[in-house]
């Protein structure tokens, strides 16, 4: 009907590109109900004989959870469930503590003129510009030699002595987290029209209503998003958690890395699967919300 | 030239299909002849069909129904850049990664001019819009009046048979404005382009155009000199839009050679000696179109001279006109007097002031009921 | 105190930005410049760092060493260097091949209905939920003898009697390739489609009007508007390709390795950090005159950002 069609071989080339996407995902989703324990090649679904799993060489032949045993199997492992919590642990606290500060340093920024400001604004493309190794290395350092020299002087022994953990993968999340709230928060800080603030302070408002009032709740969504963006890098993150990590803090990532070096079984396909569908049914609802929330103010 | 006529669309119909799924008519039949070397302009609110009718010439959308001509050539599916046309866009599509002069050099390179004559040509057209020494500049260092002489430029330099304007002066102000409707004009006499002229400003269209086709609903209504539409609209809808008008409900109460008595309902009186267009018969419900400004406010009564006295209900000076509001048994009719002698000298119309208006046969329009 | 805070705003600005500033100086900032000092330090036969000021490393670096043949104390050895180019070139053929890839898909995105648009969209990023270990497992599973791809092939060439012979995927460059890709592709796809997205039709409509077909038009005005969007995807994409370790260990096994996995084994298996430190600074700088030419030729677009 019109001239400007799309032409066959961009939908031809964006279809091949759709497929490469998500072939693998589909794959990795199909291979975790494998009835073989090997998991190189696809034996087939599992069947519910009895009661028990019943095993014939690398083959399970009969499981009481079906075509989902390898979902049941990883329920009953306790090191899954302890890198879960880690994970979740680390991101929430990280997020919540990387959004105030990325807000305050959006505000600072877009608002402000100060001393530091050049030198703020251009520290929020370290993490752009330098390969994440390069900045897993340098805190890694940054820790072992100050923590190395804190024992040393305080003459701590056992567990008393400080060591990677927890502690030190948050902190080290929250940096690079907070050059992204920033940076998204000052985007959204660009687009805000100034006369919303001066129509509440003509009309009575001082700064810090004007703030907890209007500016506030208007540049929310810019908040949310940095903050999910945020939550979503450190789910994901290997490379710092990896660095940074010690006993007892080992995220998903860096368990399933393991798990990849040694045998794996269709246990890896599931706790995949599963991670999708959680991380794919909680940006649907944020979506959702989002969706419902503009077209109410709209 | 092969044809009588630069561009000709005969019958067409443009449908669209809406996101909910609704088809719609955004050109429903519509059939227009446009002379070599005229200034025609399409005139109608947003949404009447006149941009989509200009897209179709420039190649951009294809018709539904019917066909477009340019030169006597049945456009078809002919892309635009095979097209004898150029556009002048309303937001000038002006290339930002590109300078003025590549800007305008854009078209020309396209059709494999030699560089040489590329820099001539692009140096005149630049000339004819008074933007010499601009050429290396950025689209966004000039200022929106500039731009759209850029825009201007980079279509003209193409010699095309037949330049489309969509709205080019809508963004900028009034001043502005008017001098570039100047402008145009006599750049348009000078070159003896063919302009296809899309506005919504009715003045723009009057005070340019040799003809006008005036559109609604994606329909034309009616085509004719700026003189024509204005004196002699054919329908209420072209009456209310170009310019403004007082509407009376009458019915004929009887003929006599070309002229008629209609009896006004509203106001119970009868206007006498009103000359009629062809096709109305007695009896005939009409509407009666009187335009304020030709209406006179006399001193008093004469009996039949179609002269009617009522009250001030309303003045209100707008420096060059007063346009007072008169109670005529209950209608309210608009008058605009000018202002001839200063105000400050000859009082203005007082509210409740006894006045008489004399509606002259000959300015009175009688048009069939929609 | 409080006084001065409210009324002059340099200082509340200042307030402000200072636990980002601090917390970024603390955890960017200085352990950059400890790399800087660790690596003109010397190893410590346990593997921990002695502070002195010696080249030795970078001289390790760039080709010398004395294990050499018989007779000779030292010699070149392009090693590491030959390390260096490898990522290098990986990083650019995987950024070259993502934009091959990103910018059908982004026009065909950018050109879509703007009430479809976001569902595309919410397509490319589906995958990049997924968690970027997981999806190198997805693409080993596919590139195994074994695997999903020579199970597809195999079973088709059987039903047409053809012989066939897995292929050898697993463990080659082209598979750390293909996984390079498959990593980062989004980060290309996004922000040459915001580029794409601002162009108004009526430039489209502008070019075709003044008698550019659609192949003039896309190398004349398509191209060089999105150019902001190649900019910021070519840093978004080229920057981390030059540092990961986890795909070529993944994918590459012991044939493939990368500056990431040199600096990753010099810190966990050869406990030698002042070398790895040198290694990684050297991949900052290359990444960093990389960027600067690359940004100083095309600019640095907000692009970077929406993505």
């Amino acid at each position: 009907m019109s001239p400007f069609r799309r032409s066959p071989v961009i939908i031809a080339a964006t279809v091949f590109v759709y497929f490469f996407l998500y072939a693998p995902i589909v794959g990795l989703i199909l291979y975790s109900f494998n009835a073989s324990r090997t998991n190189v090649t696809f034996e087939g679904f599992i069947p519910a004989y009895s009661n028990r799993v019943v095993m014939d060489g690398s083959l399970v032949v009969s499981s009481p959870c079906g075509p989902f045993h390898w979902y049941c199997d990883l329920a009953k492992n306790d090191d899954v469930t302890e890198a879960a919590g880690n994970t979740l642990t680390i991101a929430f606290t990280a997020t919540i503590i990387a959004t105030v500060v990325g807000t305050m340093s959006a505000l600072a920024l877009q608002r402000y003129n100060f001393k530091m400001k050049p030198f703020s604004q251009l520290s929020l493309y370290i993490p752009i510009v330098i390969p994440e190794i390069v900045m897993g290395i340098g805190i890694l350092t940054l820790f072992s030699q100050l923590f190395g020299w804190i024992n040393q002087v305080l003459n701590l022994n056992g567990d008393a002595r400080l060591a990677l953990g927890m502690a030190t993968v948050t902190v080290s999340h929250i940096a690079f987290m907070i050059p992204f709230v920033t940076l998204v928060v000052q985007a959204r800080l660009q687009g805000f029209d100034k006369s919303y603030e001066e129509a509440a302070m003509d009309l009575g408002a001082n700064e810090w209503t004007t703030f907890r009032r209007v500016t506030f709740p208007m540049i929310l969504p810019g908040i949310l998003s940095g903050a999910l963006l945020a939550f979503t890098l450190s789910l994901d993150d290997f490379v710092i958690t990896f660095f940074t990590n010690g006993p007892g803090s080992t995220t998903l990532p860096i368990y399933v890395y393991g798990l990849l070096r040694r045998t794996i079984t269709p246990q890896v396909n599931a706790l995949s699967t599963v991670w999708i569908l959680v991380v794919f049914v909680a940006i649907f609802l944020l979506q959702i919300f989002q969706n419902r929330n503009s077209t109410q103010h709209s | 030239m092969t044809s009588e006529f630069a561009v000709e669309m005969r019958d067409v119909v443009k449908k669209f299909i809406t996101p909910e799924g609704h088809e719609i008519s955004a050109v429903d039949h519509v059939t227009m002849q446009i002379k070599n070397g005229e200034f025609f302009s399409m005139l109608g609110s947003s949404g009447c069909g006149k941009t989509t009718s200009l897209r179709m010439v420039a190649g951009f959308e294809w018709t539904t129904e019917g066909e477009v001509f340019i030169e006597g050539k049945p456009m078809g599916h002919i892309p635009p850049f095979q097209r004898k046309v150029n556009t002048v866009f309303q937001s000038y599509a002006l290339f930002q990664h590109l300078t003025v002069f590549q800007n305008v050099a854009f078209g020309l390179e396209m059709e494999h001019v030699e560089k040489e004559e590329i820099k001539q040509r692009v140096g005149r057209a630049l000339e004819m819009v008074q933007l010499t020494g601009m050429d290396r500049r950025k689209p966004k260092q000039l200022s929106g009046g500039q731009q759209q002489r850029v825009a201007l430029a980079r279509a003209l330099v193409k010699t095309p048979e037949v330049l489309l304007l969509d709205e080019p002066l809508g963004a900028l102000d009034l001043k502005l404005r008017k001098e570039m409707q100047l402008e145009l004009k006599a750049l348009q006499q000078q070159l003896g382009i063919t302009f296809i002229y899309v506005t919504h400003d009715q003045e723009e269209a009057l005070a340019m155009s040799d003809r006008i086709a005036v559109m609604s609903h994606g329909r034309v209504q009616q085509i004719g000199s700026p003189v024509e539409v204005y004196e002699r609209p054919v329908n209420k809808f072209v009456a209310d839009f170009i310019g403004e008008s007082n509407f009376l409900e009458g019915r004929i109460n009887s003929i006599s050679e070309s002229e008629a008595k209609v009896f006004i309902h509203s106001l119970n009186v009868e206007l006498i000696g009103i000359p009629i267009s062809e096709g109305l018969v007695n009896g005939d419900e009409v509407t009666v179109c009187i335009r304020p400004e030709k209406i006179r406010i006399v001193e008093e009564d004469i009996p039949n001279q179609n002269i009617f006295c009522g009250k001030v209900a309303n003045t209100v000076y707008i420096g060059a006109d007063t346009h007072v509001f008169v109670n005529l048994y209950g209608i309210k009719l608009k008058v605009w007097e000018q202002n001839f002698i200063s105000r400050l000298h000859s009082k203005l119309y007082a509210v409740g002031q006894d006045v008489c208006l004399a509606l002259a046969p000959e300015n009175t329009l009688v048009l069939k009921k929609d | 105190m409080f006084q001065r805070l409210r009324e002059s705003k340099s200082a509340r600005g200042t307030l402000l930005a200072l636990p980002t500033t601090a917390w970024l100086f603390v955890l960017l900032i200085i352990p950059l410049i400890l790399t800087l000092i660790v690596s003109f330090g010397q190893r410590s036969p346990d593997g921990n760092v002695i502070y002195t000021f010696t080249l030795n490393n970078y001289i390790r670096l760039f080709g010398y060493s004395t294990d050499c043949p018989v007779g000779q104390a030292s010699c070149f050895e392009p090693l590491y260097l030959n390390i260096l180019w490898r990522s290098l070139s990986l990083a650019f053929n995987t950024t070259w091949v993502v934009v091959i890839m990103a910018y059908p898909l982004a026009y065909f995105i950018a050109r879509a209905h703007p009430k479809k648009r976001s569902l595309y969209l919410f397509m490319v990023l589906i995958p990049l939920w997924t968690n970027f270990v997981i999806r190198v497992y997805a693409w080993m599973m596919l590139l195994r003898k074994e695997g999903a791809i020579n199970a597809i092939i195999g079973w088709l060439m059987h039903l047409l009697n053809i012989p066939f012979v897995p292929f050898e995927m697993l463990y080659t460059p082209g598979a750390v390739l293909v996984g390079m890709v498959y990593e980062f592709l989004p980060f290309m796809i996004l922000p040459i489609y915001t580029s794409l997205e601002k162009i108004d039709n009526s430039l489209y409509e502008a070019a075709a009007d003044l008698g550019a077909n659609s192949l003039k038009t896309f190398l004349r005005v398509t191209l060089p508007l999105s150019m902001p969007g190649m900019v910021a995807g070519t840093i978004l994409v080229f920057i981390p390709v030059m540092g990961t370790f986890i795909v070529s260990d993944i994918l590459g096994g012991r044939q493939v390795i990368l500056v990431g996995n040199l600096i990753q084994r010099q810190f966990l298996d050869a406990r030698d950090p002042t070398f790895g430190s040198a290694v990684s600074l050297i991949l900052m700088v290359m990444t960093l005159i990389v960027t600067y030419f690359y940004t100083r030729k095309f600019g640095f677009g907000e692009e970077i950002v929406s993505a």
